[in-house]
């Protein structure tokens, strides 16, 4: 029996660099730091020379200027005098919310289409699957652009609205359809409506501490108290209480018709509808896929299980089926909605305001800053996909299957 | 006792009766409509809203497509014919066929080289496509770059023939060299690659790369649906080896090198590809020398060819996580060096698993060449948006276009589709 040694120092060679496992890792790790650093050297010395040619430089006091331009949707105040970084502002803003709408649409589109793919009626479920395979094999830009398009082309502007003889009327006096957008009612704050809203966040609150009392209590006793009628009559009894005792302090100001345009209440515009709706409707073909799957991963084993421990039909899907196919679901649908994110950057085609449009498009153009402004854009998609992406690894995290 | 009870008993049936048949409600299409659309009260509910959706949808869309105009010079021609009566303007396509397909700049008498380049495409995918067809056309599908480009963009013959000089070049000496040590078959083909490109162009004159005998034509002048099948076909072809090598180094042991990777595709992968576009239309050309001019599409090509490779690397990663850890030790204690072990155990089975995502990917990839019409690029997406509609003759024709388009893009996805899952199926070799 050998006893194995390192070898002395004297008898290195230069050839051991490569031949000898313990060294050739560091050689080929040097050999790539050298070509990766020789590249980035290069790629600088190009830009540096590039822009010096042309006589510009890195500089991102731009944001500071003003941007000039107007955006007509926006969520916080914004002016054409205001500064480019707030037109970037109002574009991530903007970006956040088509894709918070969108992920929530998406979201019901995708589970009622992928439950209905699994129904056992056949014509629902062939109409199921073609829905899916339509809009996904279909890219995203040409149901952007058709959806608009309906927007824009089918519905009445605001004149149809005028006159006596009007071809187009409001839907319940409060909303109104028209191509440049939806007008519908928006609430008026009055005094004391804090005091509603509270109460409204209090009640949410209130629901959930009731069903872990009664789920504690079932536990504990085996009594089992009635979930739903209570759920719903905390979470709205008391709301509705205060509204009447302070007087309604909320009331609704409805869009009206005034000269040539719609005047009053809440404008969705035509370009946020069109791109709102196509990425719900496109990313909801493929939750609808990722619902089916999770599901048909439950073994029948499962839900046969449960039935032989006598558990009725509905407390086999919310006790037995979901929990397991939600772990299979969730981590998907997150990725879906990271897509609808970085989709949500083809707002531009239509003319919604997003980032892409603010910062990488107009800014861009107007003050001519290309590497920096594109750069910002990355940055903040890159910010926000590793946001989400954390997101999915702690949930992982969460439901791995603690296997000992 | 037979005799007896055939004179006892006035009757016996002698024969079994014929089986009545079941009653109309329990077989037939009777029993087919009770289970499938009417077994409950709900799916009944279900079945005559579905019913009216599809109605309303064929009603509307049927008599607009069978009135549809297949001749006219423009829409209000078109519109004449109709008499405000319901139908499709399809004229659009017939007389716009040749912009939707091949851009409006395109050379009107070349129009037979990108087809033709096309038709050959058939040849060259099949055998990639189909295990049993013989091998022997794989020879044209390592000629095909080379015809095509040939094809689609003219100019003289030497330059695609020197650059499949230095092909066969480098593959002669890595085939040479492979059986000793992998990555000096691997190097040792680079560079007697690179040798006969840097030698040939001192000896190909360049005038006479614009001469020759096919008339060259410039890569802005590409448009049409032929762009979004060039760069969809072009940049998952390229991506692929970019992604494996990606996903073997994010799975490298070691660090330097594992890290680089993970930066690169965690990066590409977390923006849009259109800010990736943005960079290639406005950013890209800064990174070159300042003397070379490298033309728009080869800029979108390259950033294009990064973003599907990022996902092609993921995709193949899981495959390589999913192979048991028996497989890789295997390799180890049959003496097996790293590029061995990675050629002949590792990827044929990582990369088998991976088909159905790779595939995933390059459905996406080509979906998303449409978005090159945001960097006025005029693809087909780019020629209805722009030169059709706004054309006098043929605004406001929006349903015909956009449905042509669609069905083109559904027709080529779903296409690669199934035959990811007819492949899947051949695969199966039943222990996964």
């Amino acid at each position: 029996m050998t006893i194995m040694t390192d070898p002395p120092r004297g008898s290195f060679r230069l050839g051991m660099l490569l031949s000898d496992t313990r060294y050739r890792s560091i050689t080929l790790q040097a050999i790539a730091a050298i070509i990766l650093a020789a590249s980035i050297a290069y790629l600088a010395n190009n830009l540096a020379s590039n822009l010096s040619a042309l006589g510009l430089s890195i500089d991102f006091s731009f944001l500071g200027a003003p941007a000039g331009y107007d955006i007509n949707q926006t969520l916080i105040q914004y002016t054409s005098q205001s500064t480019n970084l707030r037109a970037a502002f109002v574009g991530i803003l903007n970006t956040l919310l088509v894709a918070f709408l969108a992920c929530v649409l998406a979201t019901v589109f995708g589970v009622i289409a992928g439950v209905l793919r699994l129904s056992n009626n056949w014509l629902v479920s062939k109409l199921m699957a073609f829905y899916v395979e339509i809009f996904r094999n279909i890219p995203v830009l040409i149901w952007i652009i058709i959806i608009f398009t309906i927007m824009t082309a089918v519905l009445p502007g605001p004149r149809a609205f005028r006159g006596d003889n009007a071809t187009a009327s409001m839907f319940l006096d409060s909303f109104a359809f028209t191509n440049r957008g939806i007008y519908t009612p928006a609430p008026i704050w009055g005094a004391g409506s804090m005091v509603v809203v509270w109460t409204f966040i209090a009640s949410i609150i209130g629901v959930f501490a009731y069903r872990r009392y009664a789920k504690n209590l079932l536990f504990a006793t085996g009594r089992l108290l009635p979930m739903m009628w209570p759920s719903i009559a905390i979470f709205f009894v008391p709301t509705i209480l205060m509204f009447f005792i302070m007087g309604q302090p909320i009331g609704l100001d409805y869009p009206e018709l005034k000269g040539f345009n719609f005047k009053g209440g809440i404008k969705i515009g035509a370009p946020l509808i069109a791109i709102w709706f196509a990425l719900s409707i496109y990313t909801g073909a493929f939750i609808a896929e990722n619902v089916r799957a999770g599901i048909q991963a439950i073994s029948k084993g499962q839900t046969e299980a449960a039935g032989a421990l006598g558990l009725r039909t509905g407390r086999i899907t919310s006790l037995i089926v979901l929990p397991q196919a939600l772990r299979i679901i969730i981590p998907p649908l997150i990725s879906n909605y990271l897509n609808i994110t970085k989709n949500s950057s083809l707002a531009i085609l239509v003319g919604y305001a997003d980032v892409t449009a603010t910062l990488g498009g107009i800014t861009l153009n107007q003050t001519g800053r290309a590497i920096e402004c594109v750069l910002l854009l990355m940055l903040f998609y890159l910010i926000i996909s590793l946001t989400i992406s954390g997101v999915i690894n702690v949930y992982n995290n969460a439901i791995k299957l603690k296997e000992r | 006792m037979s005799d007896q009870s055939t004179n006892s008993v006035a009757y016996v049936r002698t024969q079994d009766v014929p089986p009545s048949p079941p009653p109309s409600t329990a077989a037939g299409p009777v029993k087919w409509v009770m289970d499938n659309l009417f077994s409950s009260v709900a799916n009944g509910i279900l079945t005559v809203v579905s019913f009216f959706v599809i109605y309303k949808i064929l009603a509307g869309a049927l008599p607009w497509m069978m009135h549809g105009i297949w001749k006219s010079p423009s829409l209000a021609e078109c519109r004449n014919i109709l008499q405000g009566e319901s139908g499709a303007c399809f004229a659009v396509l017939t007389e716009r066929w040749n912009q939707l397909i091949f851009g409006f700049k395109y050379p009107n008498d070349l129009y037979w080289r990108p087809a033709l380049a096309f038709f050959l495409f058939f040849f060259a995918a099949a055998p990639v496509l189909f295990f049993k067809l013989p091998r022997k056309m794989l020879i044209l599908t390592a000629l095909f770059p080379f015809i095509a480009y040939w094809l689609i963009w003219g100019g003289s013959i030497f330059t695609p023939l020197l650059a499949l000089l230095g092909f066969v070049a480098g593959y002669f000496v890595y085939a040479k060299y492979v059986t000793g040590s992998f990555a000096i078959g691997f190097f040792g083909g680079i560079a007697a690659a690179i040798v006969v490109w840097t030698l040939g162009g001192y000896i190909i004159p360049d005038n006479q790369v614009t001469e020759g005998v096919m008339r060259s034509v410039p890569s802005r002048d590409l448009g049409g649906f032929m762009l979004n099948m060039m760069l969809g076909v072009t940049c998952v072809s390229l991506s692929l080896p970019i992604g494996i090598a990606l996903a073997l180094g994010r799975q490298s042991s070691m660090p330097l090198i594992k890290y680089i990777c993970v930066i690169f595709i965690e990066f590409i992968r977390g923006v849009p590809l259109i800010t990736l576009l943005f960079v290639a239309s406005v950013m890209l050309s800064y990174f070159f020398p300042p003397e070379a001019t490298v033309d728009l599409f080869l800029r979108v090509v390259i950033m294009i060819t990064i973003f599907s490779a990022a996902y092609i690397a993921e995709v193949i990663r899981g495959g390589l996580a999913a192979l048991p850890k028996g497989q890789y030790e295997a390799g180890d204690s049959l003496g097996l060096d790293y590029s061995q072990a990675m050629r002949l155990i590792i990827l044929p089975q990582a990369l088998k698993i991976s088909i159905p995502g790779i595939v995933n990917v390059a459905v996406g990839l080509f979906k998303d060449t449409t978005l090159v019409s945001v960097i006025s690029m005029f693809d087909l997406v780019g020629m209805i948006r722009g030169p059709i509609l706004a054309s006098t003759d043929w605004n406001g024709v929006y349903w015909e276009l956009f449905l042509f388009a669609a069905l083109l893009f559904f027709i080529v996805c779903y296409g690669i589709s199934q035959y990811s899952q007819w492949l899947e199926r051949q695969l199966a070799t039943g222990h996964r």
